[in-house]
């Protein structure tokens, strides 16, 4: 695809279609992060983001439709994982020990994709790891904004209670608050945002849409919905700005851009802290939480 | 391909005959050779990432060694070079930027981890010459290990194993109980670092048989495997390094017959493994019947 310079991003389909499903696939990121940080679970979210991959590469090799295999993979091992990871405690190695399989399982995927279909897409693998958000139609656009828009909503909606499950369990459970459903109903929007994201950074890069802005944010300021709030502004922008450094720069990937912004600024952050703890007292200097 | 031209082989149930066949090509030889060594290194290495519960840290030195690999085709010089470069390099950050201990620090990695990976698809978007790349580096191949990789491969390893004999005593006492290691004068810290860095190296070897993604198969599942069995040290290490050896060999048993790659038979293998090890122990916990204080103790090595 040739890219003119000379015109405004804008005026392309593909374009729009990108900055469309990227703000909403952005913002439901920023959202779900903020909560995956704050819960400890960015493994969780790794390992989510690798299922995907074995969900699109299973739904390709039996010629169904790869969002109908990004979505049911990551879900399940969503819900696995919360079965997992409420009742022992070294669910870092089992996640670890069935993220890793499953990784297995979508190299079997891809090879039998490429070897029983013709090659009419053969770099469907790259395609899904590293992401191709240039490359979305316009009906996919608008399908992927609004499930984003609906993840966003419903994180947004639970955010007050799950706060409350995640900063004291005990205390939220004992007041009534459904700490497992949340912690299950939690897991099923990471899953569902990490099929989204799947189409616009892929499934390798993903992680860094999770947590780099909510690691900002948290970096940032202490006051949770504050953080919340910032963690999503911060997810919009970086997508927006990797996407026009991406148009300006045609070698570099998109992915690349989006996530090179993302880690610059998170970067940023530690540098502002920095400059903060500097002017204060050392007795007054936070504790780097 | 060389397995193309040579036909497709079949096997033939006369195990020795099968193995004579499979080793009358030099490149098998290579793979069962480097396969050999990356198992026991990686198994050992991988007993204690699963001790120390740093599964999180060991995944992402192994996904770096996809930049690196790919930074180095870029450049032009042998994907080893990039593989020990980037794995080094990250593990000594990851030791570096370690010490707040909470989760931030996850952030912080996850955040690394893409954005080195990010990179390296820049590298190959720019290099464009082997359409085949990225998904060879990510899962792996057996095919084409030269005999010079697999002696590069035993030194490393070797050095990896010695020093790891050297520190094993204090690292596990560090491991189990940081707390009381430190106060009995355990250089706690340092041996973190040493223990990292031995990680990196562990991760750039492996990485280059079973690919970025899969090491991390390869580390934890076996060892995990282990300590789910036994609770007893010694024998959880040399079980560790028998399951990742039996599903290295098995898996390129496997890979040579069939047309699917190593890495999907190696994970299988080795997650078979370990889904029958939890059955077992849970059938035991269902029975009542915990052998001689076996359960309490594997519980304290877990926890």
């Amino acid at each position: 695809m040739t890219v003119l310079l000379a015109a405004s991003p804008l005026s392309h389909p593909f374009f729009q279609h990108a900055l469309l499903a990227g703000t909403a696939i952005a913002a439901a990121c920023g959202l779900v992060g903020y909560f995956l940080v704050l819960r400890a679970q960015v493994f969780t979210g790794d390992a989510l983001s690798h299922v995907a991959f074995t969900g699109a590469m299973a739904a390709l090799a039996f010629g169904a439709d790869l969002r109908l295999g990004l979505f049911a993979a990551t879900i399940a091992m969503a819900l696995l994982f919360g079965t997992l990871g409420r009742r022992a405690r070294p669910d870092d190695v089992v996640i670890g020990s069935v993220f890793s399989w499953i990784l297995g399982l979508g190299a079997f995927f891809i090879t039998l994709y490429t070897t029983s279909r013709s090659t009419t897409n053969g770099t469907a693998g790259v395609t899904v790891l590293f992401g191709s958000v240039f490359g979305i139609s316009s009906s996919s656009a608008a399908v992927a904004a609004l499930v984003a828009a609906g993840v966003g909503l419903l994180v947004v909606l639970i955010a007050r209670p799950l706060l409350f499950a995640t900063l004291d369990e005990a205390v939220a459970a004992a007041r009534g608050v459904p700490v497992r459903l949340l912690g299950y109903g939690f897991l099923a929007l990471a899953g569902i945002s990490a099929a989204e994201a799947t189409q616009a950074v892929g499934s390798l890069l993903l992680l860094g849409l999770l947590a780099a802005p909510a690691g900002a944010a948290i970096r940032l300021t202490d006051h949770p919905y504050r953080a919340l709030a910032l963690s999503a502004a911060l997810a919009v922008l970086q997508m927006w700005a990797g996407l026009f450094a991406s148009y300006a720069v045609p070698r570099m990937p998109p992915s690349f851009a989006i996530m090179g912004v993302a880690t610059a600024v998170y970067a940023a952050t530690f540098l502002i802290r920095w400059l903060a703890s500097g002017r204060r007292t050392s007795t007054a200097a936070p504790t780097g939480t | 391909m060389t397995l193309a031209e040579t036909g497709a082989p079949t096997w033939s149930w006369n195990l020795l005959a099968d193995f004579q066949e499979m080793w009358s090509y030099p490149f098998m030889v290579n793979a069962f050779r480097a396969g050999a060594v990356v198992a026991v290194v990686s198994a050992v290495v991988g007993w204690f990432v699963v001790l120390r519960r740093q599964t999180f840290a060991a995944h992402t030195i192994s996904a770096v060694a996809f930049p690196g690999a790919a930074g180095a085709l870029l450049l032009g010089v042998s994907a080893v070079y990039g593989y020990f470069t980037l794995c080094l390099a990250a593990a000594l950050v990851i030791a570096a930027l370690r010490g707040g201990g909470d989760h931030h620090e996850s952030a912080l990695t996850g955040t690394v981890q893409a954005f080195l990976l990010a990179s390296g698809f820049l590298f190959i978007a720019l290099y464009k010459g082997l359409l085949e790349g990225p998904q060879t580096i990510l899962f792996g191949t057996f095919l084409g290990i030269t005999s010079s990789q697999v002696t590069v491969l035993t030194v490393v390893g070797a050095v990896v194993l010695a020093v790891l004999a050297l520190i094993g005593r204090p690292l596990l006492f560090a491991s189990v109980d940081p707390q009381v290691a430190a106060g009995r004068g355990v250089p706690v810290r340092a041996l973190s670092v040493v223990f990292l860095v031995l990680l990196g190296a562990a991760t750039a070897e492996a990485s280059q048989i079973t690919g970025t993604l899969l090491v991390f198969a390869l580390m934890v599942i076996p060892a995990a495997t282990a300590q789910v069995l036994t609770a007893r040290p010694a024998l959880s290490l040399a079980l560790a390094v028998l399951l990742a050896f039996a599903a290295t060999w098995l898996g390129l048993t496997a890979a040579y017959y069939s047309p699917y790659p190593l890495g999907f038979f190696v994970t299988s293998i080795a997650f078979a493994g370990y889904v029958l090890a939890l059955g077992r122990r849970s059938l035991h916990e269902v029975l009542g019947r915990t052998r001689a204080g076996a359960t309490p103790a594997a519980k304290k090595v877990i926890a």
